[in-house]
């Protein structure tokens, strides 16, 4: 009813300190949050780290997060954005160090398990398809990278898709299907899939006018 | 009375771009006429500030630089409250949308502020001479 009438309130209940720069992006572990399971929290910082928060069980809904794992020593720059695979296991953060880091928590800790290079510069989006078995990253360097994982936490880079006339800012998987979109500097969402017979990836459609002095910065399916 | 002090607190702002070196010519903007007095628009109650410059030639290659200097002294002049825009007089650059696109993208100038390079150049742009 509250929120049919506009009832709705946005009550700060805690402010989680110990960035020391600017917060790029945050990343909620869909594995966690749910059936007795602490909610846990990724954010990554202009300040090069990643920290890892977690709700205390006893503290519920006021308050009483805390900083579990700091993720650092790792991104010589900025790193711009982070995002869980779907089972919660790794942790995939983007850098403006053009390397794209993946992170698995083994007991207290997390620890890089993999360094995907490749890009030529500034890496600003990384994203898991829904079923964990593909990452794709995108950046200033007009491409999108397919990564597939691997046994053993390897990963294998399995297209470099080319096609965007400028800096692409936002990479993301259709929520269930194998489809990525990408949005650039260019003015451009663009949509890509794999074509059934060749396993090549390419770009099925084209959405905007390219080079229109406009930016798209983000995309947001809905289901 | 207002209008007096939004003119007071314009002039000071001005005060802490005028004398920002051209990456290229050993003159100040102001001298150079690529800032002038009324360069600065600043809208105090909604923490904004507009600056608008005239680079010296229409396809100067160093618009960008520029544009980058004058966000970077304002960011370590000004309250971290105001939100800054930056852009070339209307009319006078050939690339004028891109060279306003990348100068007000805050991705872009995180960016370009982690480069080395260009943060020296800044710092030169930025350094008083005791002349």
């Amino acid at each position: 009813m509250d929120l049919i009438e506009g009832n709705l309130e946005l009550k700060e209940i805690q402010k989680l300190e110990g960035h020391t720069d600017r917060v790029w992006g945050l990343a909620w572990n869909p594995a966690t949050g749910v059936a007795g399971i602490p909610a846990v929290l990724a954010s990554c910082s202009g300040d090069k780290t990643v920290r890892i928060w977690q709700q205390n069980p006893s503290g519920q809904s006021s308050g009483s997060w805390e900083c579990k794992a700091v993720l650092e020593e790792t991104h010589t720059r900025t790193v711009r954005s982070c995002s869980w695979s779907p089972s919660g296991k790794l942790l995939a953060t983007a850098s403006f160090d053009a390397t794209t880091a993946i992170w698995e928590h083994i007991g207290n800790d997390f620890d890089c398990v993999s360094t995907l290079e490749g890009h030529e510069n500034e890496v600003k989006s990384v994203s898991w398809n829904s079923s964990g078995t593909l990452l794709a990253t995108c950046g200033r360097d007009k491409s999108v990278w397919i990564w597939e994982v691997q046994p053993g936490n390897e990963f294998e880079c399995v297209s470099v898709l080319q096609g965007h006339t400028q800096d692409v800012k936002m990479a993301q998987w259709h929520p269930s299907v194998d489809v990525l979109f990408s949005c650039s500097y260019d003015n451009t969402v663009k949509v890509w899939a794999e074509d059934g017979d060749s396993d090549d990836w390419h770009c099925v459609q084209t959405i905007g006018e390219p080079n229109k002095y406009c930016t798209l910065t983000h995309l947001s399916c809905s289901l | 009375m207002v209008k007096l002090c939004m003119r007071i607190i314009s002039l000071t702002f001005l005060n802490h771009i005028r004398d920002i070196k051209d990456p290229e010519h050993p003159y100040s903007l102001e001298e150079l006429k690529v800032i002038t007095e009324d360069a600065i628009e600043v809208d105090d109650k909604h923490s904004h500030v507009r600056v608008t410059f005239t680079p010296t030639v229409e396809h100067c290659s160093m618009a960008t630089v520029i544009g980058l200097c004058l966000r970077v002294k304002l960011m370590r002049s000004l309250p971290t409250r105001y939100k800054v825009d930056i852009r070339v007089a209307p009319g006078t650059h050939a690339t004028e949308a891109a060279v306003n696109k990348q100068l007000n993208d805050k991705e872009r100038v995180a960016a370009a502020l982690e480069n080395p390079n260009l943060v020296d150049m800044v710092d030169e742009c930025l350094a008083p001479s005791y002349d």
